[in-house]
């Protein structure tokens, strides 16, 4: 079968264009240009295209498929990085890897594998497909320390048809490597990518004052009472339950303080008392999974959280999540639905309503 | 393998690949004062008169480079010293980047330089160097460079060419152009990568500014053990490279039938290189064209080429106002050697990407 493999010059993605042509498929890569790398690093004459599309390229003449590198700076900049920046000043706390999963990989990546007649997409994420009664499933990887899950879940159910996640049973990354390095591919040992990509070093909230400038200037830090409590540098700093960079405003009455809400029409970050939350959450652009019905199941906020158990209830335009203890997720996040290891669907976290 | 891609690197000609063999096995350095390295400088100098004398250029003129981008970097940087900088819209990068902040000469809609700009270009400012092509590497267009010469003789400015697409697929001659230097590439005609020239008019020759001083090899003008393989495998490409008009029925073959299947030429109302065609096929991206067209075991291109691998949004088309086209255009170039079976396999590789990817567009 001829497969197009995403690569992104790691060892994940080259893992699998290697298992995927050891196993004879003819195996396309192909890398993503995401963004001016040069840019990025701000390197004046540093070429466009960092040491990753090198790798990949490398990767793919070992194994002797060929491979091509797609300009997707323009749609990169639009659907992923202008969304961050817009949701961050927005007081949201957006999850860009998911935006770029949904439009750059998974969208574009399948319409080029159409074009170049290929019947599959492989990516390195680590996720299972499996296929049950309704169809393809999506499920958490063998390995919970690198399952990608919760990245994956607006992945449409079109979409999980035709796509291949070849590591999604690996029990663990020393295993991955051990692939790269009997196939003698020469990332074998390259370390693993950290944080944001486009945001190679510096802070990504340079990234958000750089588009929405009002979003790195200071405010006022309040209570839910609307008493002023101290001072912040930049709401794009501060995210729903964090208790740093409140300064003076940290604690109250020996009791610890935490975001518990971003204004960002007014630049305020609202402090609360750490521990509380809310029991209902609303989603928006909800990918289902399965049929879409109300369902009891656990869902995650965050991508390093623990299983809330809730009830989910569609909506006109999306889900409300009614999670059994109050918790407090932050707006832009998503919230996916798990039954076990399955991914029944999850959506965007809403801000909660004004007023 | 079907490789039309001519216009990023030509194929080797047999009687380039004698001579490089050939002056690989000589070995010396032609500064040596040692009959090794007499040998050496007598080859070289046989090579600086074949390719000079070859595009009406004198020996003495002749500056060998490591390729073409040297030679424009060297042209401007030599001749554009004191100058302002006025410089074709569908230059080569090796030209804009070596004259940054010039002066944009624009171009008509089949990519000629426009004159009655250059006119008035000339007229805004004091002395110029005015860069122009002779053949534009992603259409072929000509520009009318003698009548350019002419105008800038007049202003009182100097002229550039870059003749590395035009060199062996038509007529170079520099004298006869009138400009004041010209650019060639070796591997664009048919020898290896690795030598280039610059020919300087006579009055502005001897005291050429290097761009690399080095141990003063090249009369003082370019520093350097000049890679004499590479050279004598230039002048014997230069010999035998006796123009492509030959290639002009299949190439307008090519182009027809790509044309029935969808395509757009662009470019193809002007004179151009009788080897190249560059083809819109509307609404789909030029990468996906050249991926699928590569996957079909056919070697075409498109924009311009970046280090990275990513096919560039082309800033020739973008000048000729191609509007969305300029994304979704290949160039088709011929090789040399190419005959009737490379065009079959061309059209047959084209016709299916076309009906797939069209029916997909729309």
């Amino acid at each position: 079968m001829r497969v197009l493999v995403a690569m992104s010059g790691g060892v994940d993605s080259s893992a699998v264009a290697g298992l995927l042509a050891e196993a004879g498929h003819e195996v396309i890569g192909v890398t993503l240009q995401l963004y001016d790398h040069g840019q990025a690093s701000a390197r004046k004459g540093a070429c466009c295209a960092g040491q990753d599309i090198h790798d990949a390229r490398r990767v793919a003449d070992h194994l002797g498929i060929p491979h091509y590198v797609i300009d997707a700076e323009a749609r990169f900049r639009a659907a992923v990085i202008a969304d961050f920046a817009d949701a961050y000043a927005r007081g949201e706390t957006p999850v860009p890897c998911v935006r770029c999963n949904q439009t750059v990989k998974f969208t574009d990546l399948l319409a080029l594998a159409d074009d170049l007649g290929a019947e599959a997409l492989a990516t390195g994420h680590y996720v299972r497909r499996v296929e049950g009664p309704e169809g393809a499933e999506l499920h958490r990887a063998a390995d919970p320390a690198r399952d990608q899950s919760w990245f994956l879940f607006a992945t449409t159910r079109a979409q999980l048809a035709r796509t291949l996640f070849p590591l999604g049973g690996m029990p663990d990354k020393a295993a991955v490597r051990a692939v790269a390095a009997r196939l003698g591919l020469p990332v074998a040992s390259k370390p693993d990518s950290q944080d944001i990509c486009f945001v190679p070093q510096g802070s990504y909230a340079d990234v958000v004052a750089r588009l929405h400038p009002e979003a790195a200037e200071s405010g006022d830090i309040v209570t839910i009472a609307g008493e002023v409590v101290g001072r912040h540098d930049g709401i794009a700093r501060y995210t729903v339950g964090q208790a740093k960079r409140l300064g003076v405003a940290a604690q109250a009455g020996g009791v610890r303080r935490v975001v518990v809400a971003l204004d960002g029409a007014r630049r305020r970050v609202v402090v609360g008392p750490a521990g509380g939350g809310t029991r209902l959450v609303a989603l928006r652009e909800v990918n289902w999974l399965t049929e879409e019905r109300a369902l009891r199941c656990a869902v995650k906020l965050r991508a390093r959280d623990s299983l809330h158990p809730a009830g989910i209830v569609p909506t006109a335009d999306g889900a409300e999540v009614h999670l059994d203890a109050p918790a407090l997720p932050a707006p832009g996040q998503a919230c996916v639905f798990y039954d076990g290891s399955r991914v029944l669907g999850g959506g965007f976290i809403r801000p909660p309503a004004a007023g | 393998m079907t490789g039309l891609d001519a216009n990023a690197t030509e194929k080797l000609r047999p009687e380039a690949r004698q001579a490089v063999l050939a002056a690989l096995d000589l070995g010396g350095n032609p500064a040596s004062v040692h009959a090794a390295g007499r040998a050496a400088r007598r080859l070289l100098e046989e090579a600086r008169e074949t390719i000079a004398v070859r595009f009406g250029g004198r020996p003495a003129d002749l500056v060998f480079t490591s390729g073409g981008t040297e030679a424009d970097a060297l042209a401007v940087h030599a001749l554009g010293a004191g100058r302002r900088l006025i410089v074709g819209a569908t230059e080569h990068d090796a030209v804009r980047t070596a004259a940054g902040g010039a002066a944009v000469l624009p171009v008509d809609g089949d990519g000629v330089a426009d004159l009655a700009a250059l006119r008035r270009l000339l007229g805004e400012g004091g002395p110029a160097l005015v860069c122009l092509m002779l053949a534009n590497n992603e259409t072929g267009t000509l520009h009318p460079v003698a009548e350019a010469a002419g105008l800038c003789r007049q202003a009182g400015a100097l002229l550039h060419v870059d003749a590395v697409q035009a060199a062996g697929r038509i007529a170079v001659d520099f004298a006869a152009l009138g400009a004041d230097s010209l650019a060639l590439s070796s591997h664009k005609l048919g020898g290896p990568p690795g030598a280039g020239a610059l020919l300087v008019a006579p009055a502005l020759s001897a005291g050429l500014a290097p761009l690399i001083a080095g141990g003063g090899q090249e009369r003082g003008r370019r520093g350097g053990t000049p890679p004499l393989p590479a050279i004598a495998g230039f002048a014997a490409a230069a010999l035998v490279a006796r123009g492509a008009a030959a290639l002009a029925p299949l190439r307008d073959e090519a182009e027809r039938g790509a044309m029935e299947a969808g395509a757009v030429a662009l470019g193809a109302g002007a004179p151009r290189l009788p080897n190249t065609s560059c083809l819109a096929l509307p609404g789909v991206r030029a990468d996906t064209q050249v991926i699928a067209l590569d996957l079909a075991g056919v070697q075409v291109s498109a924009g311009a080429a970046c280090s990275s691998g990513k096919v560039a949004r082309s800033h020739v088309l973008d000048a000729m106002g191609a509007g969305a086209l300029a994304g979704q255009a290949i160039r088709v170039s011929l090789p040399w050697c190419a005959g009737p079976a490379e065009v079959d396999a061309f059209l047959r590789a084209y016709r299916a990407m076309a009906e797939r990817l069209s029916r997909r567009a729309a």
